[in-house]
C-alpha cells in the first residue's frame, strides 16, 4: 500500500476493484467503513459477484473477470473529458508534460511499436522521452499541448476507451459505468483539490495475464487525480497473507536481493558492471531537481555483501559478487513446476507453502513432483504438496512407481515462534512467542539452519562444486543451530563495521553499533546490513519494530510509535505531493507534512519521503524512487515488458475477440507454456462459461480446513452460479455441479444466487462462475469423504502476466453440467 | 468465601423470603460464571491470517516458569493496536484452534521411493539425508560458466518454495543459504 | 477468582417477591448492530463459541453463506444472509446477527414455571439457569424470536448470556469485541439508543435509505439488543425479524394467575410458620450441634 490501513479512514471515495477486503481483510475494512461513518465518504465496488464488500457498498457495479483495464481506461478517458483532472499535480508531480521520442506507436492495432513476432517480445527502445542524452534535459510542454507529450498521447491512448467500448469489454452497461465514474471522478469537480480518492485493489487485479498493467491503469487513473501520497489517498496493494509484503521485501522471489535490488545477469562480468546496469541515472527537464533515490544502490548492494558474507566479502574479490547466482531468465514459481515436469528441476524445499494446491494447474505440479528425486516438506497440517503420492486417482501400482523421497517435517506454528511479520502498510511488527513446540516439532530456522549447517560440513569435508558460498556464509550466531530470530533481526538492519562518520551531521557511528538508518549505508565494506530498507527497523535504541506507542497526535491515523514502517518510519509514500509546489498542503485539515521556510525543512506528523531539505523553488519531483523525480503516466523503456501505457487484452481463455482490436486479442507478451499438461480451451470446443476463483472470509487458504471451528463455518466446497445458468442446467442449489476446463475437472455443491448476473459481452450473452479455492485432499472434510477431493486449481490455467509472472487464476473458461 | 454460583441462587430465593419480612437485601445478586482468562498469562502476538496483521493476546495458563507446561485458553483481539483495535475476524478469532490442534504434524516422517506410506525418521537421520541429497542434487546440476563462457554459478536443479507466514527473519536466512547454494528457483507465495 | 455479581431484578417461576423487582439501581447495558455495516464475516459467531467453549457441531451446506438455518442450543450468534431485490433492479445482500434480544418483558421468563430457570438482572441481561430448568420448553412458546434452544441430552434450554461472566468483569460481551467493522456496540441502553438513531439519521440524509430506523419493539418492552435496518418498514427481509413482537397472550393470561397463586401459596406457608411458632415457641439448638 502506499498509504495504510488506518490512513482509509480520511478518504473521501472508494474505489473497491479486484479486490474483496470484506471477506478477505475483515479487520482492515474497518476503516472504510470508518470513513463512510465518520466522513460520508462513498464506497463504489467493481467486482464479478456481489460479495459481502458489495453488500456494504453505495454503488455496485459487476464487472467481467479480466477486464479491468478497459473499465480503469474508460474511466481515465471520462475524467480527462470532463476535466476532472488535478492540473497542478499533474504537469507538476508526473511526467504528463514530458514529450515521448519520434517513433513511438499506440496500440491501435494492439501491438505497441517494437514488437518482434519472432521472439514474442519488444524492442523498447522507441518507449523514450525526447531530449535523454541532451545537456538541457528532457524536453516538455507545461501547456500539455505538444502532440507526443505525455499527456496528449494518454488523452489519445483511451479515447478509444468510449462508455460504448467499456460497455462491450466489460459487460457494464453504459449509464451504469458513467453513473461510477462520475461518482468517482467528483472529487476533482471545478478542479478541487481538497477532496481525495483511495483505489483498493487485491488479487482480483494481479491474478490475470495483464496484471501489472491493470495496476498500472489504477495508478494513472489517481495520478490524474492527484491522488497519490495524500491521507486518504493512494494506490493500495491490500495484500494477501501475513507477510507476502516481507517476504517480497526481503526478495523471497526470484528477481531480486533483498530490498529490491536486482539479481546479477550473466553480462554482469563484475561488480562494477552490475551497478553501472542496475542503477538508475537521472533524466529530467533542465530546471527541474530529481533525487534518484536508487543512485544509493552501490551501498545497499555492498552492505548485504558484507551482510551475507562477512569477511569473505572484500574490495579486492568484488566483495564476493560472484557467490551470487546470475540469472537472464524467468524462474519464477510456474516455471519451477514446469521445470520439475520437464525433469530438470531434482529436488524441492517447500516450507509452509502447499504448491500443489496453489497451482495453477494442480495435476501439472503433481505429475512434476512425480518425477522429481526429493522434496521437503516442512509443515504444521498434513497437506496435498507432501501427499501428492497419493493424490486422488493414484493407484497402488502407479504409487510403486513413483521415486520421489518425501521428507515431511513438522514446523513451528504462529504462536511458538517469534519474529517479524510485514503488514500490506509495510508496518513491521515483531511478535513473541507464546508457547512451546508442540510433540517433536522444531522452529523453521533451525531446521533451515541444520540443513545448512550439515551440507556446509559435506563440503568442507568432501569438496564438490564451487563450495566457496557455502563454506562463507556469514553464520556468527550465538547458536548456529538455532539461530535467534532477533539476532538475525539486528543482522537485517544492519550495523556499522568501522567508525562511521556523517561531517554534515558531525555524527560518527562506532563500529559495532547498529545504523540508525539507511543514509548511514557505504559503499567500502564499513557498514553491513541484510535489508537497507529495513535499515532503522532496530537501532541502537532498540527494536524499533517492537514499540506500542499508541498516541497519534495528529489524527490522521499514523501512530508514529507503533512498530515501524518501512522505509524511514514513513507512513504515506509519496508524501510530498500532499502540498501543492509551494510546499502547503493541499488541504489544510490533512496536513501530513509541509514546507517550513524558517527551518528549511519538510516538517509535519509524518517523515517525508523527501529531501528532508530541498525547498519547494528548486522542483524536486516527490516520486523520488523514479529517475525523473515524477509520477509515470508513461512508462519508458525497460520499465514495463508489454507496453508503456496499459491496454486491455483478454484473458489468455476468452468468450470473445478483444473488441478493441481482434487481430490481436490476447497480452501479446503473456507467457504460456507448452508441456502436454498446458492446453487452453476455447469456446467453439464448448468451454464458453467465465470462471474466477477467490477465498471466503470464513476460510484462509488450505490452512483452516483443517480448523473445525472453521469448518462449521462453511463446512464444504460449492461453486457460485447464477441462477439463469442453474435454470439452463435443470439444476437447483445443493445438488452437485462438474465444471471442467482445458485442464482438469472440479465437482462440488451449487450455490444458485442470484448475486452473480448473466452478462453481456460484446453482445453475447455470457455467464460467470465462481469458485472458492479452500479445499483439497487433505482436511477436516476432505478426511470424512464429504468432498470430491479436487482441488480448485485443477481447473486454472499456467498463463502469466509478463512483468510479475502472476498466473491466471481468475477469468479462464470452463463449460458445465449437472452431476 | 467466595459464593458460587448455585449458593447464591439458594440465598436469593431464600432473601426473597426474608426481604418479605423486611429484612436486607444485599443477597439478592446473581453471581456469574468465573472469568476464564482471570488467572492467564498474555502474550502479544500477530495474526498468521492476512496481511492486515491484527495484533493478538494470547492467554495462557500458567506463568510460564520452567516446570510449566503453557496452556492455551483463548485468543483475543488486543485492544491497544491501532489497526484492529482489539477485534478480530472469525479466521482470528478461531486461532486457539489452530494452535491447539489434533491435526498439527508432531513427527519427522519419510515416504521412500516406491512407498505407499509415512515412516517415521529422526530428525538427525532427516537431515543428515537432506544434506546429502542437497548437496549431490547441487554437484549434478551445477552451472559456473554459461555457453558465452561468462560466471554464472547457479544451481537450476533446486527450487525453493517459501509460505506466507515465513518472518521476515528466516525469509532473510532462506536468501542466504539458498543463494549461496546457487538456487535460482527461489520463490515465495508472495507471487502468486 | 472473579467476582462478578449482578442484581437480580426478575426471576422465573418464583413464588413471592423478588429483591430487585421494581428498582433500577444499575445501568442497562444493551448491544447496537448496525445491519447496514455488517459484513457477515461470523467473526462474532466465532467468538462466541470460543468464548463459551460450546462444543462443535455438524454443518451441512445449504445454498448459502448462511452457516445453519437457526441458533442451537449450543450456537447462540448466527448472522442470517438474506438476498434481498430492490424495486430498482439492484440488489441487497443483508446480513443480520441473531441472537437472545434480552427483552425488557422477556416472554421466556413470563412462561417458564421452574423456580430460578430465567433470570433477569437488573442491568437487562436475561439469563438462563441451567440448574434450575426442568426441560419443559415452555420459554420457546413465550419467546417470540425463536431464541431458546434445547439440548436433547441434558434436557436443559440453552441461548446468549450476553456473557454475564464478562460483562459483571466490566468488559464487554465477546462478540462485541470481535466485530471488525464495529458494526456491533456495547453500552448503555441510553447511549445505545442515542448512537442508533444518529447512524439511522445519516442513513436516511447521506446515503439514501429513506426508511432507516431503529428497531427496539415496544411490544416487548424494549430490548437490550437493538438494531439499525436500512428499512424500518421491512424487518421481516432480515431473516424473519418479527415487526412487531410480543409475548403471546396466552402466555400473560395464565403466567398471572400461576404467579398469583403461587404468592398465595407462599404466604400461606408463612402463615403455617407463624403459626407453628405461636404454638411451639422457637425451636431450641441443641448444644451439640
Amino acid at each position: 500500500m502506499t498509504n495504510g490501513w488506518i490512513d482509509i479512514k480520511n478518504t473521501d471515495m472508494m474505489l473497491i476493484i479486484g479486490g474483496n477486503p470484506a471477506e478477505n481483510h475483515p479487520c482492515g475494512f474497518k476503516w472504510p467503513i470508518e470513513a463512510k461513518r465518520q466522513r460520508n465518504a462513498k464506497m463504489i465496488v467493481v467486482d464479478p459477484r456481489f460479495t459481502r464488500t458489495a453488500a456494504t457498498a453505495d454503488l455496485f457495479v459487476q464487472i467481467r473477470a479480466g477486464a479491468d483495464i478497459a473499465f480503469l481506461g474508460g474511466m481515465i478517458r471520462y475524467a480527462v473529458e470532463n476535466n476532472r483532472v488535478a492540473k497542478d499535480y499533474l504537469i507538476h508531480y508526473t511526467n504528463a508534460a514530458f514529450v515521448v521520442q519520434e517513433g513511438f506507436k499506440l496500440p491501435e492495432d494492439g501491438l505497441f511499436s517494437g514488437f518482434d513476432a519472432a521472439k514474442g517480445t519488444y524492442d523498447r527502445s522507441s518507449w523514450s522521452y525526447e531530449g535523454v542524452d541532451r545537456p538541457g534535459g528532457l524536453a516538455y510542454d507545461l501547456a500539455l499541448e505538444n502532440p507526443r507529450s505525455v499527456y496528449q498521447l494518454l488523452k489519445q491512448q483511451y479515447s478509444r476507451y468510449t462508455p460504448e467500448m467499456v460497455e462491450r469489454i466489460t459487460g457494464i452497461p453504459k449509464e451504469q459505468f458513467l453513473k461510477a465514474a462520475d461518482l468517482f471522478t467528483s472529487i476533482r469537480k471545478d478542479g478541487d483539490m481538497k477532496k481525495v480518492a483511495t483505489i483498493l485493489y487485491a488479487v482480483g487485479f494481479t491474478h490475470h495475464s495483464s496484471a501489472t498493467q491493470t495496476i498500472r491503469t489504477a495508478a494513472i487513473l489517481q495520478l490524474l487525480l492527484g491522488n497519490v501520497g495524500r491521507a486518504g489517498g493512494g494506490v493500495n496493494a491490500l495484500r494477501g497473507h501475513s507477510n507476502i509484503q516481507g517476504a517480497t521485501d526481503m526478495a523471497g522471489v526470484f528477481d531480486i536481493l533483498p530490498g529490491y535490488l536486482k539479481m546479477p545477469n550473466p553480462a554482469d562480468t563484475d561488480f562494477k558492471a552490475y551497478l553501472e546496469r542496475i542503477t538508475p541515472k537521472v533524466a529530467k527537464p533542465g530546471p527541474w531537481e530529481s533525487y534518484n533515490y536508487w543512485s544509493n544502490t552501490n551501498k545497499f548492494a555492498v552492505s548485504l555483501l558484507k551482510a551475507m558474507y562477512g569477511d569473505a566479502a572484500k574490495k579486492e574479490n568484488d566483495w564476493a559478487f560472484h557467490y551470487l547466482p546470475k540469472i537472464d531468465r524467468n524462474y519464477s514459481w510456474t516455471e519451477i513446476w514446469d521445470g520439475m515436469y520437464a525433469g530438470h528441476v531434482k529436488g524441492l524445499l517447500a516450507f509452509g507453502m502447499n504448491g500443489v494446491a496453489i497451482g495453477p494447474n494442480a495435476q501439472k505440479n503433481i505429475n512434476a513432483l512425480k518425477k522429481a528425486d526429493w522434496l521437503v516438506v516442512c509443515e504444521i497440517y498434513p497437506d496435498e504438496t507432501s501427499e501428492f503420492w497419493k493424490s486422488p486417482g493414484i493407484t497402488t501400482e502407479e504409487m510403486k512407481q513413483i521415486n520421489t523421497t518425501v521428507y515431511r517435517l513438522p514446523g513451528a506454528g504462529f504462536a511458538e515462534k517469534d519474529g517479524t511479520f510485514v503488514n500490506s502498510a509495510r508496518w513491521l511488527q515483531w511478535k513473541s512467542a507464546a508457547l512451546p513446540l508442540p510433540g517433536m516439532a522444531k522452529l523453521d530456522q533451525e531446521i533451515l539452519a541444520r540443513i545448512f549447517l550439515k551440507v556446509r560440513e559435506l563440503y568442507k569435508k568432501e569438496g564438490g562444486k564451487f563450495p566457496d558460498p557455502v563454506l562463507n556464509a556469514s553464520w556468527s550466531y550465538t547458536d548456529p543451530h538455532n539461530p535467534s530470530l532477533s539476532e538475525i533481526a539486528r543482522e537485517i538492519n544492519g550495523r556499522a563495521l568501522a567508525d562511521v562518520t556523517d561531517p554534515k551531521l558531525n555524527q560518527t557511528i562506532k563500529a559495532g553499533q547498529q545504523l540508525p538508518g539507511f543514509a548511514w549505508l557505504r559503499d567500502d565494506g564499513s557498514t553491513m546490513s541484510g535489508n537497507w530498507l529495513y535499515c532503522g527497523s532496530w537501532t541502537e535504541a532498540g527494536a524499533m519494530m517492537q514499540r506500542r506507542g499508541t498516541e497519534d497526535p495528529s489524527g490522521l491515523g499514523i501512530y508514529p510509535n507503533w512498530g515501524w514502517s518501512w522505509p524511514s518510519n514513513r507512513r504515506v509514500l509519496y508524501n510530498r505531493a500532499s502540498c501543492d509546489p509551494a510546499g502547503v498542503p493541499w488541504d489544510p485539515d490533512r496536513k501530513q507534512i509541509w514546507w517550513n521556510e524558517a527551518q528549511q525543512k519538510w516538517v509535519g506528523p509524518d517523515v517525508p519521503d523527501f529531501k528532508a531539505d530541498s525547498p519547494p523553488k528548486d522542483h524536486m519531483g516527490p516520486f523520488i524512487m523514479n529517475y525523473e523525480g515524477v509520477g509515470r503516466l508513461f512508462v519508458p523503456l525497460a520499465g514495463l515488458a508489454d507496453g508503456p501505457f496499459p491496454e486491455h487484452y483478454e484473458p489468455a481463455e476468452s468468450p470473445v475477440a478483444n473488441p478493441l482490436h481482434p487481430g490481436q486479442s490476447t497480452n501479446p507478451i503473456a507467457k504460456k507454456f507448452h508441456s502436454d499438461m498446458d492446453k487452453l480451451g476455447t469456446v467453439a470446443e464448448g468451454y464458453n462459461i467465465v470462471c474466477t476463483t477467490y477465498r471466503l472470509t470464513e476460510h484462509y487458504h488450505y490452512w483452516t480446513k483443517n480448523n473445525p471451528m472453521n469448518v462449521q463455518l462453511m463446512p464444504e466446497p460449492f461453486v457460485e452460479l447464477p441462477a439463469e445458468l442453474a435454470d439452463d442446467l435443470g439444476l437447483r442449489g445443493g445438488e452437485h455441479i462438474k465444471v471442467t476446463s482445458a485442464r482438469g475437472h472440479y465437482i462440488a455443491k451449487a450455490m444458485v444466487t442470484r448475486r452473480i448476473k448473466p452478462m453481456t459481452i460484446d453482445g453475447k450473452k455470457v455467464y460467470q462462475i465462481g469458485i472458492p479455492i479452500h479445499w483439497g485432499y487433505r482436511g477436516i472434510a476432505e478426511d470424512e469423504g464429504k468432498t470430491a477431493l479436487t482441488p480448485a486449481n485443477m481447473l486454472s490455467p499456467a498463463v502469466t502476466d509478463p512483468n510479475a509472472y502472476t498466473p491466471e487464476f481468475k477469468g479462464f473458461l470452463v463449460k458445465v453440467e449437472k452431476v | 468465601m467466595t459464593p458460587t454460583r448455585r449458593s447464591f441462587l439458594k440465598a436469593g430465593t431464600g432473601g426473597a423470603i426474608v426481604s418479605l419480612l423486611g429484612f436486607d437485601l444485599r443477597s439478592a445478586y446473581a453471581q456469574s460464571r468465573d472469568l476464564k482468562i482471570s488467572r492467564t498469562t498474555e502474550t502479544r502476538s500477530t495474526c498468521p491470517y492476512c496481511s492486515v496483521s491484527c495484533g493478538v493476546i494470547i492467554h495462557t495458563l500458567g506463568d510460564k516458569a520452567k516446570n510449566v507446561t503453557a496452556q492455551v485458553v483463548h485468543v483475543e483481539g488486543d485492544p491497544d493496536h491501532p489497526i484492529n483495535r482489539g477485534t478480530l475476524c472469525p479466521k482470528g478469532s478461531s486461532l486457539q484452534q489452530d494452535i491447539v490442534n489434533p491435526r498439527r504434524l508432531l513427527k519427522p516422517q519419510v515416504r521412500r521411493p516406491g512407498s505407499d506410506h509415512w515412516e517415521d525418521i529422526s530428525w538427525e537421520m532427516a537431515f543428515d539425508e537432506i544434506a546429502h541429497k542437497v548437496k549431490k542434487t547441487r554437484d549434478d546440476t551445477f552451472i559456473e560458466t554459461d555457453d558465452k563462457g561468462r560466471t554464472v554459478n547457479r544451481c537450476e536443479g533446486i527450487a525453493w518454495n517459501g509460505g506466507c507466514t515465513d518472518t521476515n527473519e528466516f525469509n532473510y536466512l532462506v536468501v542466504k543459504t539458498m543463494r549461496s547454494l546457487g538456487v535460482c528457483y527461489l520463490e515465495n507465495q508472495a507471487r502468486v | 477468582m472473579s467476582s462478578g455479581n449482578l442484581r437480580v431484578q426478575k426471576i422465573s417461576g418464583h413464588a413471592g417477591p423478588v429483591a430487585g423487582e421494581g428498582t433500577q439501581r444499575q445501568e442497562q447495558v444493551c448491544k447496537l448492530i448496525d445491519t447496514t455495516t455488517c459484513i457477515g464475516c461470523k467473526a462474532c459467531e466465532v467468538a462466541c463459541m470460543e468464548w463459551n467453549d460450546l462444543p462443535f457441531g455438524e454443518t451441512v451446506f445449504d445454498n448459502t453463506y448462511q452457516t445453519m438455518p437457526e441458533t442451537r442450543w449450543n450456537y447462540w450468534n448466527l448472522i442470517k444472509f438474506n438476498e434481498h431485490p430492490r424495486e430498482d433492479g439492484s440488489m441487497q445482500w443483508l446480513m443480520r446477527k441473531d441472537q437472545c434480544m434480552h427483552c425488557a418483558d422477556p416472554g421466556c421468563l413470563a412462561a417458564c414455571p421452574a423456580d430460578n430457570a430465567i433470570v433477569q438482572y437488573q442491568n437487562g441481561i436475561v439469563d438462563f439457569q441451567q440448574e434450575y430448568c426442568i426441560g419443559c420448553q415452555y420459554c420457546v412458546t413465550g419467546c417470540p424470536f425463536n431464541i431458546p434452544k434445547f439440548n436433547p441430552q441434558t434436557k436443559k434450554m440453552f441461548k446468549c448470556t450476553l456473557c454475564t461472566d464478562r460483562v459483571s468483569q466490566g468488559l464487554e460481551p465477546a462478540c462485541i469485541k470481535a466485530c471488525p467493522t464495529g458494526c456491533l456496540h456495547f453500552g448503555t441502553k441510553d447511549d445505545m439508543k442515542e448512537l442508533a438513531g444518529a447512524r439511522a439519521q445519516q442513513l436516511r440524509e447521506h446515503s439514501g435509505y429513506a426508511n432507516a430506523g431503529v428497531y427496539d419493539p415496544v411490544g416487548v418492552g424494549g430490548t437490550s439488543v437493538i438494531y439499525v435496518l436500512h428499512d424500518i418498514t421491512n424487518p421481516e427481509a432480515y431473516g424473519g425479524l418479527p415487526s412487531d413482537p410480543r409475548v403471546p397472550w396466552a402466555v400473560r393470561i395464565w403466567k398471572q394467575p400461576l404467579k398469583w397463586l403461587g404468592n398465595l401459596a407462599m404466604i400461606g406457608g408463612l402463615i403455617g410458620v407463624t403459626m407453628h411458632y405461636l404454638r411451639f415457641g422457637p425451636k431450641k439448638v441443641k448444644d451439640d450441634e
